[in-house]
């Protein structure tokens, strides 16, 4: 079982060596004759004003921390699958009865029009 | 670890690399030939034989083309973002069993790379890791439209994320097993997933549209609005990586959806002819990438605000329903066989009642 963990492994070095390999050989046959205009920001021919690092939206903290909290549930929910049908009848009850909670929750959010894109 | 069993490793990655390359090289000229299809243009056909070494030009192109890096970019991390994307989208292919195991001499060669237990865990947690490269090379481009296609598709993709495990946690619970083979071989016999669980697949379906940034879910890279999104500064070939990366992610979510839903391998003969699995594979990835073109052809792009409404007022509640479906409904097989049926009814029925509730809520709402 490990060796098949170690074929991956083995694998991710042959995953990294194709883009490793390509931006080697781009950068010796390339040319390279930049300039300060060409490195400059690109904004459709407009001078940048202004810093790119700015604040953003707060909503988008507001899906990730929604997000959060449902991915650890499907992730809950994996090992409950695979042995659903070896679980006892109460056990599958929970299962369902844990999805049932994390729905409250979710129409909590959806009340509380934290899923709304305003 | 003795050196066939080495030489057969480097074999099947240099096969599964390549297989990968060419498959991205002519996706390329594949979705060109078909959108010029559809727009009844001719497309690409001056390269060689229906314009069939139009990938080759292009390649040749992109090398040879000068790389800029931004003055502002924060240099490393510009750097290291094409690779981070292209990394998770050919190592998520690993798991994937492309054909029956066959003998060869005294030895059984398996068609995947690594067929580990926990498969399907496998496939998500790599899929999680594609959406850094994309943010990454959003922010340190010191970009505004980069920036905001980079957040864009950092808030889809993790929406999607979820709809996309749970349709995982169906194709588990049909299969009782994380192991790909195992979920594959549950298939046998035409007993294809899809035919127990259609909105299962439906929504792994639209799920993969929204993590791969295709249409009608290609906010991130919007052209009107953000020129190219997370990869405006990149040019050469840090951005045919970013490419590279994109059509290589349909490739192995047309694979994965072929494998979970749609019997993976398994076809006609394949238990006589093992190496025909690739081929059935092959045919299933070209028919879904086909679905998938024919998509971009026909429909418009949907507007973020509604793109994230649908991701989690429609996709999550339906696919939470639809999961609890199937684990009942497996339960109720163990005491009657023909109660399986009953899971593709009530999904249908939870479905409608999802597209019956879109279409209220955009009636209410006229333009809102």
């Amino acid at each position: 079982m490990q060796n098949e963990w170690l074929y991956i492994g083995l694998f991710l070095i042959v995953g990294v060596a194709l883009p490793a390999a390509s931006l080697i050989m781009a950068a010796i046959i390339t040319p390279k004759k930049s300039n300060p205009i060409k490195n400059s920001t690109y904004e459709c021919g407009m001078e940048t004003v202004g810093d790119s690092w700015v604040q953003f939206k707060a909503q988008y903290y507001i899906f990730g921390l929604v997000f959060l909290i449902f991915d650890v549930e499907t992730v809950f929910l994996f090992p409950w699958a695979v042995t659903l049908n070896k679980l006892p009848l109460f056990a599958v009850i929970e299962g369902i009865v844990f999805i049932l909670i994390l729905l409250a929750g979710f129409t909590y959010i959806w009340r509380k029009d934290a899923l709304e894109w305003a | 670890m003795d050196w066939t069993l080495w030489l057969e490793l480097v074999i099947k990655a240099l096969v599964l690399i390549f297989a990968l390359l060419g498959g991205f090289a002519y996706l390329t000229w594949y979705e060109r030939r078909l959108l010029a299809r559809f727009q009844s243009r001719l497309g690409p056909n001056r390269a060689g034989p229906f314009g069939l070494l139009q990938p080759i030009a292009d390649a040749v192109k992109l090398i040879f083309k000068e790389e800029l890096t931004p003055a502002k970019a924060y240099k490393l991390v510009f750097f290291l973002a094409p690779i981070m994307t292209l990394v998770p989208s050919v190592i998520i292919a690993a798991v994937i069993p492309w054909g029956p195991p066959f003998q060869l001499g005294d030895r059984i060669v398996t068609q995947s790379i690594a067929d580990i237990n926990v498969g399907v865990l496998f496939l998500m947690s790599i899929a999680s890791i594609a959406v850094y490269g994309i943010v990454l090379a959003g922010w340190s481009s010191n970009n505004k439209y980069a920036m905001l296609g980079g957040l864009r598709s950092a808030a889809q993709m993790i929406s999607y994320e979820l709809t996309l495990g749970l349709a995982f946690v169906v194709a588990i619970l049909l299969g009782n097993s994380m192991n790909l083979t195992d979920i594959v071989e549950a298939q046998r016999d035409g007993r294809w997933f899809v035919l127990v669980q259609p909105v299962g697949a439906l929504i792994l379906w639209i799920a993969t549209l929204a993590e791969v940034n295709r249409h009608p879910f290609d906010m991130p890279e919007a052209e009107q609005e953000l020129t190219a999104g997370y990869h405006t500064e990149y040019s050469g070939m840090k951005f045919a990586l970013f490419f590279m990366a994109e059509y290589q992610k349909m490739i192995v979510v047309s694979a994965i959806l072929a494998t979970l839903f749609f019997g993976g391998y398994l076809g006609p003969w394949v238990d006589r002819w093992p190496l025909l699995g690739p081929v059935y594979m092959f045919l299933k990835i070209v028919i879904l990438l086909f679905i998938m073109i024919w998509v971009r052809a026909t429909w418009p792009r949907i507007r973020y605000d509604r793109l994230m409404a649908f991701g989690w007022k429609v996709l999550l509640p339906l696919a939470l329903a639809v999961v609890m479906i199937t684990a009942v409904g497996i339960l109720l097989a163990e005491i009657n066989p023909w109660m399986i049926w009953l899971i593709p009814i009530f999904s249908l029925i939870a479905g409608a009642f999802a597209s019956l509730m879109i279409d209220r809520s955009l009636r209410r709402k006229a333009y809102a």
